[in-house]
């Protein structure tokens, strides 16, 4: 096409004759090729790439990106704050040796960059080690939920005998307030990390398979997956070619958000009394202790900083979980 | 009509047995010192079986349960043990349930005006500064957990406004702040929708050819629009619904509001085991009400759907 163009500005200025222009063709072009079977074989060719797309449409998303270099940040220094020189452990007590009184409610200054809480622990120390508690249990619950519901969606979407039962069994659970579900599981099973997870996991699955049978089911019977059977392409090559890409960005968007929303149900467990035991430090417990003096100003710093760092955690999650699924969509791959 | 609200009404009638039977079994497997109180140290071996005997606890689950049923048709939920001790369940939530379907309604109402509202404005400043503004309250209103900004609304709106910190019936000015709490996340939800709905139904070629008939912009919005607009909203009211009863519990109690969700965050707390299934299953039911209420909504709304042929399956 570039060829085409080319050759037909000259002529068009009129500046040179036909011969002089036969003359500059290579004439080694115009030999008739020989047959090729691999080439004939060959469809239509694109360098498509359903990553690099990916890439490119997130890499484009400036806010995106800058909430991706927040978060790398912060996950970083959660998991290396303990290492660092000069950190203090986040359960330790700390005592004036002077009067032998624990530090209660000091203000944040050179000593302790956050200040202490009312028992005198340290909370910069605290806050990381809330954090790192909260982001273990957002991730676990999130890569569990992740499994369980990518399997059911897919036994549930694949095998059509299943449909109705599981269909009814979706009903059913859907039904019922997730608030009540967890709060009932967490006052049965005994306060703890374990606890946590198995009354996330019960009630967070659920969206997801939906989500991924509703695709499979719209997926599975369309004419270029007919035609990919016909033409005897294997059922992996399917999956992985054909039905994956469709559903990789509603799956990445589910556990990203399922992260921040196992964070906020665990303010909000913990708030109940139905939390992790006071003894871990978490955000849940951290905006709990300060929820319980946030009426007097000066001791407003020890609410203020959990939900500043729980804050920029969340949005964090839930900005990158939608930018990352608009890019990985195939139907905004030009 | 009639085939299909008989059909979907047996549906919540079986979803609302496999509930209650759930959580009665789920109930069962909890310690007994919860049916005791503050006295379980003090009370003999003997004394404590006594107890148990005559609360029914120490039968086989069949049997229980099938006293549960029993009780349950005459209307009796059993008797508080440790809250208000004696007292039928009933009686202590009775007179609460008037705060909580007042807050639950207005909150609900507040949501769909302002949420819809909301909404429109977006679609109509399509990437200019208002839909930015929007977007960037429902991307906080999501992603931050309801526990905290909840919490500051009542921490900063309290005294910024110079309204009551905590519920007071004879205040009205003690409604404003939980009321408009509780319709918060439901304003996202209604104005994300109904800005995606707009931007996608005014492209569509119906609204091209009233456009192309002269029909004027207020006639388009009012006669094809919004009448369109029925179905899928009728779809959300449900999910609005039990959003506002996850709400309602958080803000009940952090306002101290006389309603249901208070009471239930105090029955957790104290482990009073009757009130906390009599409680579980008022809101289960009051959910799975929501759904088919909403379900029977879209039917009557939505003349697209089929209503003899496996229609709850979609």
């Amino acid at each position: 096409m570039i060829r085409g163009a080319m050759m037909r500005e000259p002529l068009a200025a009129g500046s040179e004759s036909a011969e002089a222009i036969a003359a500059k063709v290579d004439a080694s072009l115009f030999v008739p090729a020989d047959f090729d079977a691999n080439a004939a074989e060959r469809g239509g060719y694109s360098d498509y790439s359903y990553w690099r797309s990916t890439m490119r449409g997130f890499l484009k998303n400036r806010v995106a990106l800058g909430f991706l270099l927040l978060l790398g940040a912060l996950l970083l220094f959660t998991f290396v704050q303990p290492l660092l020189p000069g950190q203090k452990s986040p359960t330790h007590i700390h005592i004036d040796p002077a009067t032998g009184m624990q530090y209660r409610n000091v203000a944040p200054g050179a000593e302790f960059w956050f200040g202490t809480n009312t028992i005198g622990q340290d909370l910069w120390a605290r806050i990381w080690g809330g954090t790192r508690t909260s982001l273990m249990l957002g991730l676990l619950v999130g890569v569990a939920e992740m499994l369980i519901g990518i399997t059911f969606g897919a036994i549930w979407g694949y095998v059509r005998r299943l449909d109705g039962v599981i269909t009814e069994i979706y009903n059913v659970i859907n039904n019922i307030p997730t608030t009540i579900v967890l709060m009932l599981l967490a006052y049965i099973l005994r306060p703890s990390f374990k606890t946590m997870v198995i009354a996330m996991c019960a009630t967070g699955w659920l969206g997801l398979a939906r989500f991924v049978r509703n695709q499979i089911v719209i997926i599975r019977d369309r004419e270029y997956n007919l035609a990919s059977r016909c033409l005897g392409t294997p059922s992996r090559r399917i999956i992985v070619k054909n039905l994956l890409p469709y559903l990789v960005s509603v799956i990445m968007l589910q556990t990203a958000l399922s992260i921040p929303g196992t964070i906020g149900w665990e303010v909000f467990l913990t708030y109940i009394g139905l939390g992790l035991p006071v003894s871990i430090p978490s955000l849940g417990n951290l905006v709990n202790e300060g929820r319980q003096i946030m009426m007097s100003p000066e001791l407003r710093y020890q609410l203020l900083f959990p939900t500043i760092i729980l804050s920029l955690i969340t949005i964090s999650f839930y900005v990158l979980g939608n930018a990352f699924s608009d890019a990985s969509d195939p139907r905004n791959h030009v | 009509m009639l085939k299909y609200t008989i059909k979907r009404l047996g549906q919540s009638l079986i979803t609302l047995f496999i509930v209650v039977s759930a959580v009665f079994l789920l109930m069962r497997l909890l310690p007994v010192e919860g049916y005791f109180g503050d006295g379980y140290d003090k009370l003999s071996e003997s004394q404590r079986e006594a107890v148990l005997q005559k609360m029914g606890l120490l039968d086989p689950w069949y049997v229980q349960m099938g006293a549960f049923y029993k009780g349950l048709l005459r209307g009796d939920l059993g008797v508080s043990t440790i809250y208000r001790k004696d007292v039928p369940v009933l009686e202590v939530i009775g007179p609460r349930v008037p705060y909580s379907m007042k807050f639950g309604i207005v909150a609900t109402c507040l949501a769909l005006i302002a949420g819809l509202g909301m909404g429109v404005s977006m679609a109509k400043n399509k990437g200019k500064g208002l839909d930015k503004l929007w977007t960037g309250y429902v991307v906080f209103v999501n992603a931050v957990p309801l526990a905290v900004y909840l919490l500051f609304i009542q921490l900063y709106g309290t005294s910024l406004l110079d309204l009551p910190l905590l519920f007071d019936k004879y205040m009205p000015s003690s409604w404003i702040l939980p009321a408009v709490s509780m319709s918060l996340g439901g304003i996202a939800g209604y104005a994300m929708w109904m800005r995606r709905y707009m931007v996608d139904e005014l492209n569509k070629d119906y609204i091209k050819l009233a456009k192309a008939k002269g029909l004027s912009q207020s006639t388009i919005m009012v006669r094809h629009v919004m009448r369109n607009a029925y179905v899928p909203m009728a779809q959300y009211l449900p999910a609005s619904i039990l959003m506002t009863i996850s709400g309602s519990i958080y803000i009940e109690s952090l306002y101290s509001i006389p309603g249901m969700g208070g009471l239930l965050v105090d029955v957790i707390q104290r482990q009073d085991n009757t009130m906390v299934q009599a409680l579980v299953l008022i809101f289960s039911s009051v959910g799975i009400i929501g759904l088919f209420l909403g379900d029977l909504l879209m039917a009557l709304f939505d003349p697209r759907i089929k209503l003899s042929k496996s229609g709850a399956s979609r």
